[in-house]
């Protein structure tokens, strides 16, 4: 039993990889074109899958679009030249990191005014519940104190 | 202005509900292209068949065309292909083919099959003008004004209603 358990638990702790994609024919000989290949890939979202990058993705478009990368890194080109040419193409959705520029501002921009705006909402919300003259309670009144006198003495005499 | 206050959450979640319920109406597999509005890329493709020619950049100049991706394979296509050949019937407009990521034989089986209606059909094994055209999935479906530029791209299978609702009305704007 207790084996059984050590071995299943052993199966969860296993070292969890990310599938991998790149078929062994498509790797560069040149070991950093390949990793420079293997990190751009990771930013190209694969159009087919949506929200896989091409990296990991096994459809047949994704595997199309490693290969281009591999290619005009062999040729020389840069990482930017290689987005550029697939925006350009797919536009900036094939990026799996969106670009910022005045069409995205709400979308990276957005979270942090939110995040301000509820700050402000808080502090505003505290100051309210801060106990202030007017929520002060008002002093007791004559009659009201000697009443209470009598509630008290009343409760002494019996106790006593 | 306290009551405000109050309601203020609940209008918030309610701009959100209704900006997100119109998210969730839109296809998400229907990218925008990048090249609207752009001159077709420049490409070069060999002929499927051999009594057809194939299909380049210098094709797509001087008339309004359709530009059709298409692959054996591809179930959709089949859907389509009947709007193809009665189009390709009326003579109304020239309606031009990559046929994408396909093997030749099967493309040429699959049109003797259900009818070629196509002009010029260029063959792209590779992707390689695939790429150059931003195509991520078949079928799609390009309008091509008389300069020569992508005026709008449709993206899955064509039918008529869309075909009517849309693509007619900018064939005949485009020639004016």
């Amino acid at each position: 039993m207790r084996a059984a358990i050590l071995a299943i638990l052993c199966v969860f702790l296993l070292p969890v990889g990310g599938a991998i994609a790149v078929q062994p024919n498509e790797v560069l000989k040149d070991p950093e074109l390949e990793a420079r290949a293997r990190n751009l890939s990771k930013d190209i979202r694969c159009l087919v899958c949506q929200n896989q990058s091409i990296d990991d993705s096994n459809a047949g478009l994704a595997r199309d679009l490693r290969v281009l990368v591999r290619e005009r890194l062999s040729e020389g080109d840069s990482d930017e030249q290689i987005l550029d040419f697939l925006v350009k193409r797919y536009g900036d959705f094939v990026l799996l990191k969106p670009p910022v520029k005045a069409s995205t501002y709400a979308l990276w921009y957005g979270p942090i005014v939110i995040f301000v705006l509820g700050v402000i909402g808080l502090v505003v919300f505290m100051r309210g519940r801060r106990p202030t003259a007017a929520t002060q309670p008002a002093a007791l009144s004559e009659d009201e104190e000697r009443r209470i006198s009598a509630l008290l003495d009343e409760n002494n005499q019996k106790d006593g | 202005m306290k009551r405000l206050f109050f309601i203020l959450p609940l209008a918030i979640f309610l701009g959100m509900a209704v900006y997100f319920g119109i998210g969730l109406t839109k296809d998400p597999r229907s990218l925008p292209s990048a090249l609207i509005d752009q001159p077709v890329p420049d490409f070069e493709l060999p002929a499927l068949k051999p009594e057809k020619p194939g299909l380049a950049t210098g094709d797509l100049k001087g008339e309004v065309a359709l530009v059709n991706v298409f692959a054996s394979w591809c179930v959709p296509c089949r859907a389509e292909h009947p709007l193809w050949m009665q189009l390709a019937k009326t003579g109304d407009v020239n309606i031009h083919a990559i046929n994408w990521k396909d093997q030749r034989k099967a493309a040429v089986d699959w049109l003797d099959e259900l009818g070629d209606p196509y002009a010029r059909i260029g063959f792209d094994l590779e992707n390689k003008a695939g790429i150059e055209w931003g195509v991520y999935g078949v079928p799609e479906t390009y309008v091509i004004d008389r300069e020569g530029r992508i005026r709008y791209k449709h993206v899955g299978p064509l039918f008529k209603e869309t075909y009517v609702e849309t693509i007619e009305p900018l064939l005949r704007e485009l020639r004016g």
